[in-house]
């Protein structure tokens, strides 16, 4: 059996009064891609911020509970040492605008003044833009700003640039919301090749999406885990009448 | 009917002639100030003018050195106090927009900001001058006091403007909260930061008020921080009450220097905000 890279027990977030995520408890396995989908306003981009402890940044947000990664609690460790083992890449394409390509996919590494070789950050820029296929695209115009480029590269900069600080796990809030269909399809098959070195959790409010890409998929309604099964079983054979529900698509 | 629409057009054409007119009429003076002060001051200004220090009445061809030096020192000294202060301030205002000190703390820069100069020069008077004597230092005190509210609102404002995501980005990677600040968001606002700092050099590179009882004025050239010293603003005001022709001229000149020297800052400001502009 796979073994569990990330797992949360009893989960709560809030805003304030306001109890968004009520005590969720999943197991994601390694290597997998896992969907999250759930209407809007169901908690699922605030349990997704709360695994690399995002969630904490908005003022008056405070949560309650155990996420594990591996064997050790992220809200036990400090934020800076779970982000850099959690990635994550946000609903709009947010390359740093004063930087060039080369500089956005080594961010992690510049800005928090680690010092590398320039060998060695040549290899990681190059390994990181293969990872996400856009290399050949941008390998003539590394010293361009990242806003240079299309909204779809500008979304797979920022993949390369989560890529980049070797994560463990990769958290997607909503990737290809702001994307055209061919951008979308291009970042969903990077999941694909992504999942072999990376555990990917993804957040979407398209269903479809979260049938072609995921292994498993965890449905979320008012705060609620409701259900949490192989994508396959999900879809076709739903336990919980409230997912039934949603993917027949009679509330959204 | 056809003729109500007629009216209705005239109508229509009247009022974007009255506000074409009311723009310009706001232009006008500051053309006006322009030519005046260039054509009095300009035919003063020459070599002696910028090389000499002030000679006693009756003697001619005195100049303004000590006053443009001191000037500048105290100018430096003021925005080596007030720049550092008013950034991190302005970061501060917009990093915690909710929080109560926040909320007193743009208070009072607001209530700074609207503080007659000379009132500023007073409280410099009594907190700086009675213990310590006139000193130039006084006034750079006074003049930072002055720069505050507007470096700190620029800041913020600029600060505001960039999107959360950006934050989000930079928090995401692991970064420190300083490190966030420091790399990310003071960089991409440094255009707004900049012609911030720019403009309140130039709001208190005229200012006269808070010097008459900090700087004092000095007719030698001094670069003593701690004694008193000659500035333009306080010799402008010096000279242009004498009823002296000569000393009435350098003052025309110095006004014209100082006009410049503003003119040039703010014509500096807006290609430095476009120049830097990190395009989101």
């Amino acid at each position: 059996m796979e073994s569990t890279i990330v797992k949360s027990v009893n989960y709560n977030a809030y805003f304030g009064d306001n109890h968004v995520v009520k005590d969720v408890n999943i197991d994601i396995p390694r290597n997998n891609v896992i969907a999250v989908m759930g209407p809007s306003g169901c908690g699922k981009t605030t349990f997704l911020r709360g695994i690399n402890r995002m969630h904490e940044l908005i003022p008056g947000a405070t949560a309650k509970g155990k996420i594990l990664l591996n064997t050790e609690d992220v809200m036990e460790m400090h934020p800076i040492f779970v982000r850099l083992k959690i990635g994550m890449v946000f609903q709009r394409p947010n390359p740093f605008p004063n930087l060039s390509i080369y500089d956005n996919v080594i961010a992690g590494y510049k800005l928090n003044g680690i010092k590398l070789p320039k060998a060695e950050k040549d290899k990681i820029v190059e390994h990181s833009l293969t990872r996400v296929a856009l290399w050949k695209e941008v390998k003539d115009s590394l010293t361009k700003k990242g806003s240079f480029l299309s909204g779809g590269q500008q979304q797979r900069l920022c993949i390369a640039r989560a890529v980049a600080m070797e994560p463990e796990v990769l958290l997607f809030d909503e990737p290809t919301s702001a994307l055209d269909p061919i951008s979308t399809s291009t970042v969903e098959e990077l999941f694909h090749e992504l999942k072999k070195n990376y555990t990917l959790i993804i957040v979407t409010h398209n269903m479809q999406q979260a049938a072609r890409v995921s292994d498993k998929t965890a449905f979320f309604y008012m705060g609620e885990l409701v259900e949490y099964d192989d994508t396959k079983q999900m879809f076709t054979n739903p336990k919980d009448t409230r997912t039934q529900n949603y993917i027949t698509g009679r509330f959204s | 009917m056809k003729g109500k629409i007629k009216y209705r057009i005239g109508k229509s054409g009247g009022f974007q002639l009255l506000t074409v007119i009311l723009a310009c009429s706001c232009v006008l003076p500051l053309i006006a100030i322009l030519v005046y002060i260039i054509r009095a001051g300009i035919t003063k200004i020459n070599w002696s003018f910028l090389t000499n220090v002030e000679k006693p009445v009756g003697e001619l061809g005195g100049g303004v050195i000590h006053a443009l030096v001191g000037s500048m020192l105290i100018i430096f000294f003021a925005s080596i106090i007030a720049i550092p202060i008013g950034i991190l301030c302005g970061i501060f205002l917009s990093e915690n927009k909710k929080s109560r000190l926040a909320y007193w703390c743009g208070l009072s820069v607001d209530i700074l900001q609207g503080v007659p100069s000379i009132v500023i020069g007073i409280v410099a008077y009594i907190w700086m001058v009675k213990p310590f004597g006139y000193s130039a230092f006084s006034g750079s005190a006074a003049l930072a006091v002055m720069m505050l509210p507007i470096i700190i609102r620029s800041t913020e404002e600029t600060l505001k403007m960039l999107p959360d995501s950006l934050r989000e980005a930079a928090f995401a990677l692991g970064m420190p909260f300083h490190r966030v600040i420091l790399k990310v968001i003071v960089p991409c606002g440094i255009s707004g930061i900049l012609s911030g700092v720019m403009l309140s050099v130039a709001r208190i590179a005229g200012e006269t008020a808070p010097l008459l009882f900090t700087a004092f004025g000095y007719q030698y050239l001094s670069t003593n921080m701690t004694k008193p010293m000659e500035t333009l603003p306080h010799l402008i005001f010096k000279y242009a009450v004498t009823p002296y022709k000569d000393w009435q001229d350098l003052a025309w000149g110095a006004s014209c220097i100082l006009l410049l020297f503003v003119l040039i800052l703010n014509i500096l400001t807006k290609l430095i905000t476009r120049k830097w502009k990190v395009q989101l």
